[in-house]
């Protein structure tokens, strides 16, 4: 019974980390068709600036987590997309080239200022215990930060004048254009609005995983299969491609170990995307948000 | 391809050839050539396929594998040679098939060959228990297989080929499989392939089965890339799960950017220059330059260089070169078709979104 509740718990969270780590990208890639391929390290910026605010300038570690690391990232984000993503929209393989060219140069910063070392910060709150098992708290919190990340994508698109523009001039650029919206500045919101996800996810998580330079990697590869196997659909792609996999990876994980759990969670991204060419919500969620 | 074509293309390999060793270290130049084989393979899969494969490293990795793993197990190297050439072959024709006739195509199909390279080569960093033997080989995890036979004269396993004979073996190879290549591009399949990159739903309404077209060209790049990685193998005398990783992925495609995708010529020049460039930025000398341990990065250099050329040259060297001299000698228009097909694939993701 109480390893039953340890299963679930830690599918849950599997869960919640592939949909906080894709969310960004989902939103990016859903809206306007850019596969950013730095968004691994955007993450990781996410958690340098939480680091660097909590542990040198000494803000609260909620604020530094959850106001810092989004605010920083997006207005890198911001910068990114104005020197250089700006001028490659519609062409979807340059800005993937583009991107990883960005990634790589911020591997390359990130040695360069942080050192190659792995950083991290202590998690605010404490384990309890389930029968004989000991789990972390904080782990709750990050359940609760994805389901409060997919409500506030789900909410605003939905919900909101902005959100309504975002989406009217993604389908139709021109016409957002005739009625009187600036499309380039939409982009510019949406993409930075896509980065600060990121951001918030870095920081999240930066108490939990180690934040090294070349950690980007695992994220991206990860948020990249997500996405992808999720399809176009921001809210409801995101959610059945991390659901899908959060279980499938645990399931592999407890059957053998971590590694090959890993490797459980790729061969099936690879069948996915064979029988469903477009992703789950190319094919079940079509024209959902 | 003319006899003409062909002796001039001998004529300059071979002055490139004997000239280069005066001026570079030979082991040096052993893995540029092997590195120019791997960009030769995806600038013909990219360049003249269309098929942008971000995991050519899967194939590169499993050839120097098979290579190794073969060398150690029968004692000798050209059936490793072999091999190295035709397991390549058969796993990307098995990959491309899966990937092709499922109708998978630009993102999807860069997703799938990314996570294919990933899978190996967290699997190859796995195997680093007692128990991961094929024959008498351990596969050794993440550090990799050392000390197995290098190739050597056919028939005298004692006769081993080192230093510049093995320079001047991984470079005539480099021709041969160059000479090949264009010489695949020039006989019909090869046009209906570029016409295929051109517009595939044409070429498939004139009758032509598209779908194996492509899985016979993703399966020659991946017996290139395969040959490339035994010739690595043979230089580097170590091979480890790095062979796999995403770092050398990232790296061959700016070499195709950088040299021009579009040309056979151009990734080639790309990876040996980029290759010598990340090798002096990671020399002593130039790390005591910047006066730290930790020198002026080579990612940071190379993540760089690829967003200036997809911002201001996205065509690559060569093709620009070809595209300045064709402008004062009119009739070889080269390098226009990469132009046009951008222009569509753009208007294409205009139309998915």
């Amino acid at each position: 019974m109480d390893l039953a509740a340890v299963v679930v718990y830690e599918i849950l969270y599997t869960i919640a980390f592939l949909a906080l780590i894709s969310a960004g990208l989902a939103v990016v890639f859903g809206m306007m068709r850019v596969v950013n391929l730095a968004h691994g390290e955007f993450v990781l910026l996410g958690g340098y600036a939480a680091i660097v605010s909590h542990n040198t300038l000494g803000i609260n570690i909620f604020v530094s987590m959850l106001v810092v690391a989004p605010l920083a990232v997006a207005v890198f984000g911001v910068v990114a997309e104005r020197l250089i993503i700006r001028f490659l929209y519609g062409r979807l393989i340059n800005t993937m080239l583009a991107t990883w060219g960005l990634s790589l140069a911020m591997i390359g910063a990130f040695t360069l200022i942080f050192g190659p070392t792995t950083t991290s910060i202590k998690a605010p709150i404490g384990g309890f215990a389930v029968g004989d098992y000991s789990l972390s708290g904080y782990t709750v919190f990050i359940i609760a930060s994805a389901i409060g990340v997919v409500l506030l994508i789900f909410g605003v698109l939905k919900y909101t004048r902005a959100g309504l523009i975002a989406r009217g001039a993604m389908q139709s650029a021109d016409m957002a254009n005739a009625f009187g919206y600036d499309t380039s500045k939409v982009y510019m919101v949406t993409f930075a609005a896509g980065s600060a996800l990121s951001g918030l996810a870095g920081g999240v998580l930066a108490p939990l995983v180690g934040i090294g330079p070349t950690a980007g990697l695992l994220y991206i590869a990860k948020a990249f299969i997500t996405v992808i196997s999720g399809g176009a659909s921001v809210v409801s792609g995101l959610i059945a491609s991390s659901g899908f996999f959060g279980i499938v990876s645990q399931a592999v994980t407890f059957a053998t170990n971590s590694v090959i759990g890993e490797i459980g969670l790729l061969v099936a991204a690879v069948i996915l995307l064979r029988l469903l060419p477009t992703g789950i919500s190319g094919r079940f969620f079509r024209d959902r948000l | 391809m003319t006899a003409r074509q062909v002796l001039s293309s001998v004529v300059v390999a071979a002055i490139v050839m004997f000239v280069l060793p005066v001026f570079f270290d030979v082991l040096n130049l052993t893995t540029f050539a092997a590195y120019a084989l791997l960009a030769l393979s995806l600038g013909f899969v990219w360049g003249y396929g269309g098929i942008l494969c971000f995991g050519q490293t899967a194939f590169y990795g499993l050839g120097a594998y098979v290579y190794a793993l073969t060398a150690i197990n029968t004692g000798e190297a050209w059936s490793g040679f072999f091999l190295a050439i035709l397991l390549p072959a058969l796993f990307a024709a098995i990959l491309g098939a899966m990937m092709f006739y499922g109708r998978l195509s630009d993102v999807y199909l860069a997703v799938v060959t990314l996570v294919v390279s990933l899978i190996l080569f967290r699997f190859m960093n796995h195997t680093a228990g007692e128990q991961w033997v094929i024959g008498e080989a351990r596969l050794g995890g993440f550090n990799g297989i050392p000390g197995f036979p290098t190739l050597h004269v056919p028939g005298d396993p004692e006769a081993y080929i080192y230093d510049e004979n093995l320079y001047y073996f991984t470079f005539v190879v480099l021709v041969l499989c160059y000479l090949l290549t264009r010489w695949l591009l020039g006989s019909p399949f090869g046009r209906i392939l570029v016409g295929l990159r051109e517009n595939e739903q044409r070429i498939e309404l004139l009758g032509y089965d598209v779908r194996a077209r492509k899985t016979a060209a993703f399966a020659f790049g991946g017996a290139l890339a395969g040959l490339a990685g035994c010739l690595y193998a043979n230089a580097a005398e170590i091979i480890t799960p790095e062979l796999f990783g995403l770092g050398l992925a990232a790296e061959i495609i700016i070499w195709v950017i950088v040299g021009g995708a579009g040309t056979l010529i151009g990734p080639m020049i790309g990876a040996a220059v980029l290759g010598y460039l990340k090798f002096v930025l990671g020399l002593r000398a130039v790390k005591e330059v910047f006066g730290r341990e930790n020198p002026l990065e080579a990612t940071l250099v190379f993540g760089v260089i690829l967003i200036l050329f997809i911002l201001f040259l996205p065509r690559g060297v060569v093709p620009s070169i070809q595209g300045w001299l064709g402008k004062a000698r009119p009739g070889r228009a080269g390098a226009a078709g990469s132009g046009r097909r951008r222009r569509t694939r753009a208007e294409r993701a205009r139309a998915d979104a």
